[in-house]
């Protein structure tokens, strides 16, 4: 045996050992795992922050600031997802002029992971959206619009799952009901399907055949339409599902001094949360992981 | 030999591993949420800046450019049934189409409706840019002019009247009693008449039915009169000094 073999050899059971130590203790004893979700709704195309002379929002939002924030916490937690819950396009000049170019640029930039549609991502068609999915580096996700039938079949997904420091994560996507809201010749012949049941199916193959540990929904619902119940929303959405932990919102641009705590079917609690709109704010959700053995003792501590 | 052997172990181990997660899954012990207002405490990333910038400055040199002056903010949240962000937006839209559909029919416009949600953005106290027009009215939206029946007007008042939006109206004056109950219709100073058709100036999104606005889905014609409008509104300002539109008695309560 000559020498280069041998420390070749000794590093090849050094990293072993590495890695055995590391897996034994991931499972022995496992330790708190940290999971953050970044999220951002109905930004409308705000680029740039409002002006300081803005009557309403001065000096508030712009997405170079964001991107900021957004690693700063990336550096503080590598095992960050960071969403967009729709309504991405349309509101500032910037989409009149570049179609959405810039504003699917910038958010692959700040390394978004997915979107849901909203209905303002139509305001130039399927095709306008298809025409700038290349800029795109993050999924579109949806699961109660069917395209099959439209030219953005095979580009959106109903979901996604990622892992995080071994935790998986689920993300499905919901959109809101489009006759009435979008003229028929932007969205075409994407179909609209029943979000609650979309959500209890995709949810349950979320949890039962993919496995997630951790369920997030982006959904541009919108928060609460009290007194109409033929309209879908997040607050009535929570309380039917069972494996959801997060409904991430957007369409009404709903300020909330915190995120709502709502019990889903199963009597645990499920999170709602919305940003306002214009990229003025950024949500963050912490979970926590263990163990599940302590859980059951302890149930899950909220703290918003 | 040896390198044969490690592997093995390698994967006796991961798969004990593997199973015993399997049998620990994980939970979730603790949640927090907040949320973080992105102001001027952040300092912008230049790669984003620098990305930016070619696409920021050639919409500048457009947008920028003054057309007019307004005395106050205008939004469409300072009033109940008539605002003063919808009065002026509906004003304007009286005025710019029908110089078009004259030109175009030989006849004037009666009345025009729009709805509330179309107006995205108040207009500030000050300068009012092409920038500002962009900002209120984002979306591609055309006017149109409908043809409808005076049975139908009907319904659209009925419509404004319940629905408990300030939907933006001009050359339409409704007065309603404490029980919301009509109490007096004028369309461009004179009475209703049930019996005649009317020509009202709306967007094409409210035609095709957009903001449940279905009672315009019947109309015996809808003429796009190819005009933008954002580009009436940015016509409109090019041509006056001041904007002077305000909550006033289009619309009232009688109480």
């Amino acid at each position: 045996m000559n020498r280069r073999n041998f420390l070749s050899r000794t590093a090849a059971a050094t990293a072993f050992t590495g890695l055995g130590g590391l897996a034994l203790h991931g499972c022995g004893q496992f330790g708190q795992k940290h999971i953050t979700i970044l999220h951002t709704n109905d930004v409308h195309s705000h680029i740039d922050p409002f002006p300081s002379d803005h009557s309403r929002h001065p000096n508030l939002g712009g997405i170079s600031r964001r991107a900021a924030l957004v690693s700063k916490i990336r550096d503080e937690n590598p095992n960050t997802l960071l969403f967009d819950a729709g309504d991405i396009f349309q509101g500032t000049p910037y989409f009149n002029f570049y179609g959405g170019e810039l504003e699917f640029k910038l958010m692959s930039m700040l390394k978004y992971d997915a979107a849901t549609i909203g209905n303002h991502d139509f305001d130039n068609g399927v095709d306008g959206l298809l025409a700038q999915l290349p800029h795109a580096k993050f999924e579109l996700l949806s699961a109660n619009y069917d395209f099959s039938n439209t030219v953005l079949n095979g580009f959106v997904k109903p979901y996604q799952t990622y892992v995080r420091d071994r935790i998986k994560i689920g993300v499905y996507g919901l959109g809101i009901k489009l006759d009435g809201l979008v003229t028929k010749k932007l969205y075409k012949e994407t179909k609209y399907l029943n979000p609650y049941e979309i959500a209890l199916d995709i949810e349950r193959k979320l949890k039962e055949e993919e496995n997630c540990d951790l369920i997030v929904c982006l959904s541009h619902l919108g928060y609460d339409y009290k007194g109409h119940p033929d309209r879908a929303d997040d607050v009535t959405l929570a309380s039917k599902t069972r494996h959801t932990h997060l409904i991430i919102g957007g369409h009404t641009h709903t300020f909330l001094d915190k995120p709502t705590v709502r019990n889903n079917k199963n009597g645990n609690p499920v999170l709602v949360n919305q940003v306002g709109c214009y990229g003025i704010n950024l949500g963050r959700i912490d979970f926590y992981f263990d163990d599940a053995k302590e859980v059951a003792a302890e149930g899950i501590s909220i703290s918003v | 030999m040896n390198i044969l052997k490690m592997k093995h172990f390698v994967i006796f181990i991961t798969t004990i591993c593997f199973t015993s997660c399997k049998e620990n899954p994980v939970s979730i012990q603790q949640v927090k949420g907040k949320q973080i207002a992105i102001n001027q405490s952040l300092q912008a990333v230049d790669s984003i800046e620098n990305t930016i910038e070619p696409y920021r400055d050639r919409l500048t040199a457009v947008m920028d450019s003054v057309l007019t002056f307004s005395p106050n903010t205008y939004t469409k949240e300072d009033g109940k049934l008539n605002t003063s962000a919808g009065n002026l937006l509906a004003d304007l839209i009286l005025v710019q189409s029908n110089k078009v559909f004259k030109m175009r029919t030989g006849k004037e416009v009666d009345f025009v409706v729009l709805n509330h949600g179309g107006i995205r953005s108040i207009i500030s106290k000050g300068d009012v840019t092409v920038r500002n027009a962009f900002e209120v009215m984002p979306f591609e939206n055309y006017i149109a002019v409908v043809e409808i029946q005076g049975r139908a007007v009907r319904n659209l008042i009925s419509f404004l009247i319940e629905s408990n939006r300030a939907h933006p109206i001009a050359g339409l004056q409704i007065k309603i009693d404490d029980e919301k109950k009509l109490v007096e219709v004028t369309i461009n100073g004179a009475p209703f008449d049930e019996n005649r058709k009317y020509y009202v100036a709306t967007s094409d999104y409210l035609v095709q039915g957009g903001d449940n606005m279905g009672f315009f889905k019947n109309a015996d014609t809808a003429i796009v009169i190819d005009y933008l409008v954002r580009n009436a509104m940015i016509d409109y300002f090019g041509k006056v000094d001041t904007l002077n539109a305000q909550v006033d008695d289009r619309f009232i309560q009688l109480r």
